[in-house]
């Protein structure tokens, strides 16, 4: 079963395929995501989650203020996290706004870093509201600089109007517009979407219009990703994949500072989705700040104590 | 390592200190016993520490401190002292939670995330919750001037060992009487050291004994004449067996039975929420919950995909060792109730049940069973009607909400029930129509000392907890 076989291509067909989907109980879900959050990550297993968590970081600077040699430094560090230490695999992709995509991408390719994916966040992000050809010519702009991730944004505000057609044909036109060239990412802004059947139904929606993974939030608003939500979105996944055989991957990001919650994630993933859904091709982490605090757990577990932060390269 | 599995996270034994050989608490004091019988770690085989077999003649000493005490002080105290003891009680089994709670494990084989995140934390509530009624009685509904019975000998279970006793203790010590507790022959350490923390909260003498022992000693404190109520809690059987004793004995009496809980799952239902619920509702303390939901009924539309999720999450079951943080389900408390799950559910595939579980390694040493569904079951197999009270859910399906309201009823049981629905008038109507004294909707298996507690039929007589529950611990007030 595909899309295709869903949907008659009428908003009507796309509607009424959402509305099959079962609701999600608020407090059930919340109370199967602390659940998982009480499960203990120690030793051999500690170790191996903190380069899984590493290898699965979209290391993320998205600030008015960046910078040409801000975004330099940060691609050096996600293809060498710890300069002194070989051993630290690189992280999953480097996600910077449009016109940094270039910049970065020569960067990398003259550090050896050539397959290190460079993911530019598009179609008016984060608010998403442009019209169209604006969102088009962004997404266009990112692939031309040498963007192989596009982290595209939904309209929240035809999503929540109940228009979901027009988000399904916004996703399903830059899709087209990344075919092989790029990966598109899809991001749900959940936290403007509120409840957490609204987060079922949009995943189920960019899913069946294309995306290649399904991300919770754009940093920008608050809360972001939440263990229920990125629960609610492993589920669809899942659900996605036993409908038609396709997998779908995961971004979770927007407030994952540490490394505990890095992998309170990973047990999510481990327990919702599965064990294949561990992987940067299927799971990835949104994240600036957090990369260091793995890091610093590294070291800690390798040289048994704690170092300064400074021992850590702050970009 | 390949993939992510999970490193052994075992909680420490250092925290606890089991005593060679425990005695009666009578009179506020430790008393040596003569017999004894050993304490056994369920989930290893290993003996923890032996226990006293009490007398008839230490159950006479125990209740004859315990009217003592009623007399001369617990009676005549002001409330507001009453509830400092209370009080203090629950500070101080908040203090020492870790240590109740890896005893409780050792000596129940029930995973540390249960003791730790429910029992412990419920077991401090419901004496905060108790202490707080007890300077408030004459405003509870029971009159202007409550009065306490006197002497409570209360009975309990293995399977929730310290929150029995606090269900038992908290509201009998509220109310104004005095207790003599019998724990279960298997699980007598975590009263023990409750005994301690009495101690420790300079609970006068003799307001809380413990006698340990067999069904005997429950027997004997069961006849005792000089015991005035009755507050029990386990198997049917000897629930009848207890009233037939109490009859015409002028005692009152509060039965807390088994239960064959339905949880019903509509076809409008949360499905995932639903699977969890259906989970938590059968293998939560590896399915030792007189309230557990054992049979599910589910709407034929959602059957395969229900039974499917149910399968695939069963899967993500940690069963072992109980005192690892990351286990799910633990040991089966005896060798005597593993028997009895063994048989049932041989009864169950001679009746042509399905049976399915997961692939799940069972520790060699100690009593194991893994998490087991019965498809293809009808009201009319054996495992659909008796009490399994182990990790065993019997499937069946119904197809109107008329028929899910009458399988659910057709039980001799009616303690608990489940409703799965996201729509409120289905489950407001449904929660009108089942005949169970606790109804959970969109949950299961979720207690708090504010909401009472109890069964229709053959479930049980009277609630605990709630201010319907202070009823039972006062004059005339049993059957409200």
């Amino acid at each position: 079963m595909n899309a295709s076989t869903i949907l008659d291509g009428s908003e009507a067909s796309l509607k009424n395929f959402l509305r099959t989907l079962p609701g999600v109980d608020q407090v059930g879900a919340e109370a199967r995501a602390a659940m998982l959050g009480t499960r203990s990550i120690k030793n051999a297993s500690k170790s191996y989650a903190i380069d899984l968590a590493i290898s699965m970081v979209d290391l993320t600077t998205l600030e008015g203020a960046d910078t040409p040699g801000k975004v330099r430094a940060l691609c050096s560090k996600g293809l060498r996290p710890d300069p002194t230490d070989a051993s630290v695999p690189r992280v999953g992709a480097i996600c910077v706004y449009n016109d940094m995509v270039e910049i970065g991408r020569q960067h990398l390719d003259s550090i050896g870093g050539q397959d290190l994916p460079i993911a530019a966040v598009s179609t008016a992000f984060p608010s998403g509201r442009a019209s169209m050809p604006v969102k088009i010519h962004d997404t266009q702009d990112a692939i031309a600089a040498g963007a192989t991730e596009i982290d595209m944004v939904i309209d929240r505000g035809a999503f929540l109007s109940g228009h979901y057609g027009t988000v399904f044909d916004e996703i399903k036109q830059i899709k087209q517009l990344c075919g092989e060239r790029a990966h598109l990412k899809v991001i749900l802004e959940t936290g403007e979407l509120v409840t957490y059947d609204n987060v079922r139904k949009a995943s189920f929606l960019a899913m069946l219009a294309g995306a290649d993974f399904i991300k919770t939030s754009t940093g920008k608003v608050a809360p972001a990703a939440t263990a229920p939500v990125v629960l609610v979105m492993l589920e669809a996944v899942r659900d996605y994949y036993a409908m038609t055989g396709q997998k779908i991957g995961v971004k979770a990001a927007g407030g994952i500072r540490t490394t505990k919650d890095a992998i309170k994630q990973l047990v999510l993933v481990n327990e919702t989705a599965g064990p294949e859904w561990l992987h940067p091709s299927l799971f990835r982490i949104g994240a600036s700040a957090l990369l260091n605090d793995l890091l610093m757990q590294r070291m800690k577990i390798r040289d048994g104590r704690y170092a300064s932060p400074n021992y850590v390269t702050i970009d | 390592m390949s993939n992510f599995e999970y490193a052994p996270a075992p909680e420490s034994r250092a925290v606890v200190s089991i005593d060679p050989v425990y005695g009666l608490f009578i009179n506020g004091k430790f008393v040596p016993g003569k017999t004894h019988f050993p304490a056994i770690n369920p989930a290893t085989g290993e003996k923890l520490s032996k226990i006293t077999q009490a007398s008839a003649t230490d159950v006479n000493k125990a209740v004859a401190a315990a009217r003592g005490v009623y007399s001369k002080t617990w009676s005549k105290m002001p409330p507001a002292e009453r509830a400092k003891y209370l009080y203090r009680i629950a500070r101080i089994l908040q203090e020492r939670a870790r240590e109740f709670a890896v005893l409780e494990t050792l000596d129940n084989g029930k995973p540390i995330r249960e003791s730790r995140d429910i029992d412990i934390p419920l077991v401090a509530a419901h004496f905060f919750y108790h202490a707080g009624w007890a300077d408030k009685l004459q405003y509870a509904g029971f009159g202007t001037q409550p009065k306490a019975h006197g002497v409570v000998g209360a009975i309990i279970p293995w399977n929730f060992p310290l929150l029995m006793l606090a269900w038992k203790v908290a509201p009998a010590l509220a109310t104004g009487n005095t207790v003599v507790l019998k724990p279960a022959e298997t699980t007598s350490l975590t009263a023990l050291l409750f005994a301690q923390v009495c101690q420790q909260a300079e609970l006068p003498a003799g307001v809380v004994n413990i006698v340990t022992g067999d069904g005997k000693v429950g027997a004997a404190l069961v006849n005792h004449p000089d015991v005035d109520k009755i507050a029990f809690t386990g198997s049917t059987d000897v629930g009848k067996i207890i009233a037939r004793s109490v009859a015409h004995s002028g005692k009152s009496v509060t039965l807390e039975l088994g239960g064959k809980g339905a949880n019903i799952v509509f076809e409008d239902a949360a499905i995932d929420e639903a699977v969890e619920g259906i989970v938590n509702g059968i293998f939560f303390n590896q399915g030792h919950v007189c309230c557990a939901g054992s049979r599910l009924l589910v709407q034929e539309g959602i059957h395969d995909e229900l039974l499917e999720k149910l399968k695939r999450r069963m899967g993500q079951i940690r069963l072992g060792d109980p005192l690892d943080k990351n286990t799910d389900i633990g040991a089966i408390n005896s060798a005597d109730q593993l028997a009895k799950i063994k048989a049932l559910t041989d009864v169950g595939l001679r009746e042509g049940g399905e049976s399915w579980s997961p692939d799940c390694v069972l520790p060699d040493k100690g009593f194991w069973f893994a998490p087991t569904i019965f498809t293809g079951v009808t009201q009319a197999h054996r495992i659909a009607r008796e009490e399994i009270f182990g990790p065993v859910l019997s499937v069946l399906t119904f197809r109107t909400p008329q028929e899910a309201m009458e399988k659910a009823n057709n039980t001799p049981f009616g303690l608990s029930a489940g409703i799965w629905s996201e729509k409120g008038s289905r489950i407001l109507w449904a929660s009108k129509h089942l005949q169970a004294g606790v109804i959970w909707a969109n949950t299961f298996n979720k207690f708090d000392p504010t909401s009472p507690f109890g069964g229709y039929k053959e479930s049980g007589w009277g609630r605990e907890g709630g201010r319907h529950g202070l009823g039972a611990y006062l004059k005339g007030d049993d059957h409200e």
